[in-house]
């Protein structure tokens, strides 16, 4: 019985890919169709700068710098800790479950990510300068 | 309202642990904290790094005790499952074990005075090759394909930073970035596999798929088969097996020296760990439709990399090279797929690491400033100059080539006749073809080292003294490849103990 279901199972996963197959099809299709109509239908009029990244006549490269580079430690540090509380809220709602084993898991889970904010800190990456 | 449907009172059970089946895992990672937290407590540089090793080669000899025990008990008192089915203590797994930790131990050594050298961050890199050795063994000891993964990250993400360690040299940048984006691809890759084996058998422990797939037949393979497919895939780049090597010649030259060695060493052991245990514990029914594509991979690596191998001029990359052809030999032993040539690949995996980190550590010391100067044309009289470090050199390349009385030889001839045993005549006729091939390229070497440079003179004084971590590194391996030629009864005896999967 089990195995006639697990069949199944598989047949309708292939049935699922198909569909996508289908999908990626159409889509190739018509993006092509519309790609193809507009080269027949424009006059073509090359020009160095309109191979440019951005046509406006910005140079892409050097005027490139809005965000400091240094924030992505800042990024990394907040990561840690927005991980840290995806796995505390779940956590808070079990504890009475989990009992003594919880909280001594989840304190070496958090003693574990205060290390790394400390070897941060103390490697000065924290200070702006 | 939040929290409504829980029952707040339920008693969750979490699954039993045995700490002696982890213990040499959680030796090295506390090391590698310690290592931090020194680091982040004391601001001076010469004490600091004194005592990260200390405490890196600490931890690393408490898991070597740890994997001694186990290996007692083990094979008094057979296989430990453990923490719900998803660790699996065995003698293949303690083993593997070894050569991982024994690889890693070496590597500590030769960073020791190279980190000195080149002035660069010592702490760090002690604890990120902690980190990376320990999920090496869990890697060695997983039974789950969701374990195999976490350990393929955790012992993937510290090699990324590692080959990028030396940060001024371009090389180094270069190899990292290539090693980390092929890297995560190959994982992406290996998780995909992963997820299609789900589908089809509803099960990621391995032991769970070998008992699914006995009581069930599917009638239609599919997503099994590319979900294997998938698998291999994400294994065959971690061994550096052809057609996944790309990222072996030019990480491997890139990379500081001994993280080449590291890599070349440790990580075709845990990744053989994995590849070994996927094939022979979960798909051993399968094995009819996996022993083509190993022999593919086995054919294709040995031609790749014996061939290719010639053309280089560049010392560590002919190593690379030849290390991608070394991995199509242990492969030999994998597709056979008996209790002999397994004990062979094992045999393989634990004699290569002393012959390839022995290898690179001569490298360390052999050429003059900087980690870049690694053309043949740099080891020219590099013999006659300096007979110790030159002589060593040679030593080990034609170890690697398979000469006879050295550990290279032992094992070329452990994998051939069990192939030979197995009726696999043209799988061996391949080895052997490739063997001549590769010899030409060793020998290239060993003739370079012994013809005098000719041109400008060298001078004595740049060359680097051979420091005692480094010495007692080549002593070790020297002595290692020696007893594996000479006298390889004990090492056969211990491979052939950790056969049983």
């Amino acid at each position: 019985m089990l195995q006639r279901a697990e069949i199944l199972g598989v047949r309708d996963f292939y049935r699922d890919y198909f569909a996508v197959a289908v999908l990626i099809g159409a889509a190739l299709l018509m993006v092509g169709a519309m790609l193809g109509a507009g080269r027949l239908i424009r006059p073509v009029r090359p020009q160095a700068e309109k191979y440019v990244t951005y046509e406006a006549g910005s140079d892409p490269v050097a005027g490139w710098g809005q965000s400091n580079a240094r924030y992505y430690i800042y990024a990394l540090l907040f990561l840690i800790f927005d991980v840290e509380a995806v796995f505390i809220f779940p956590w808070a709602v079990g504890l009475e479950g989990l009992g003594t084993f919880g909280v001594v898991e989840m304190t070496v889970f958090i003693v574990l990510l205060a290390l790394g904010l400390v070897y941060a800190w103390r490697k000065g990456v924290l200070r702006w300068a | 309202m939040i929290g409504g449907g829980i029952d707040t009172g339920t008693r969750i059970v979490g699954p039993d642990v045995d700490f002696l089946a982890i213990g040499p895992v959680l030796a090295l990672a506390v090391a590698a904290l310690v290592v931090i937290l020194v680091r982040a407590i004391l601001r001076k540089r010469g004490p600091v790094n004194q005592i990260s090793l200390g405490v890196g080669l600490a931890g690393v000899a408490a898991a070597g005790v740890l994997l001694g025990i186990q290996w007692n008990e083990v094979r008094d008192d057979g296989t430990i499952t453990t923490i719900a089915g998803a660790v699996r203590l065995d003698t293949f797994g303690v083993f593997l074990g070894v050569v991982v930790l024994a690889a890693t131990a070496m590597s500590l050594f030769l960073a020791a005075s190279y980190l000195e050298r080149e002035e660069l961050e010592a702490p760090e890199y002690y604890a990120l090759m902690l980190l990376s050795a320990a999920g090496m063994l869990t890697m060695t000891t997983a039974n789950d394909l969701i374990v195999v993964f976490v350990a393929l990250e955790l012992l993937s993400i510290p090699l990324y930073v590692l080959a990028a360690f030396d940060r001024r040299r371009l090389s180094s940048q270069e190899s990292g970035i290539k090693y980390f984006v092929l890297g995560a691809f190959s994982s992406a890759v290996f998780l995909y596999g992963i997820a299609l084996t789900y589908g089809a058998t509803g099960t990621t422990s391995l032991t769970g798929i070998a008992d699914f797939l006995s009581a069930n037949t599917l009638f239609e393979q599919g997503t099994l088969l590319a979900g294997l497919a998938l698998l291999l895939v994400g294994l065959g780049f971690k061994v550096a097996a052809v057609p996944f090597h790309m990222w072996t010649p030019d990480v491997y030259q890139g990379a500081p020296t001994p993280v080449t060695a590291f890599m070349s060493s440790a990580t075709k052991a845990a990744g053989f760990a994995a590849l070994l245990r996927l094939l022979g514990v979960a798909f051993p029914l399968y094995r009819t439709d996996w022993r083509p594509a190993i022999l593919g991979l086995a054919v294709l690596s040995l031609a790749v990399g014996s061939i290719a191998a010639v053309i280089q001029t560049d010392v560590k990359r002919i190593l690379a090279y030849s290390s991608i052809a070394h991995a199509g030999y242990i492969l030999i032993g994998l597709q056979v797929d008996t209790a002999r040539g397994r004990q062979a690949s094992l045999f393989y995996l634990l004699v290569y690491a002393f012959m390839t980190v022995g290898a690179f550590a001569v490298i360390t010391v052999a050429t003059r400033k900087g980690d870049d100067k690694h053309s043949l044309d740099d080891y020219r009289g590099l013999a006659l100059r300096r007979p110790v470090v030159g002589g060593l050199l040679g030593f080990f390349v034609l170890a690697q080539a398979g000469v006879p009385l050295t550990g290279g030889f032992v094992v070329k001839l452990e994998i051939f006749s069990s192939a030979v045993d197995a009726g696999e005549y043209g799988l061996a006729i391949v080895g052997v073809l490739a063997a001549v091939v590769a010899a030409f390229i060793y020998l290239r070497i060993a003739v370079a080292l012994f013809t005098s440079p000719g041109g400008e003179a060298a001078d004595a004084s740049e060359d680097r003294p051979v420091d005692r971590w480094t010495a007692a590194v080549l002593a070790v391996t020297t002595a290692a490849v020696l007893f594996a030629g000479i006298l390889p009864g004990a090492w056969l005896t211990f491979a052939k103990d950790a056969t049983f999967l």
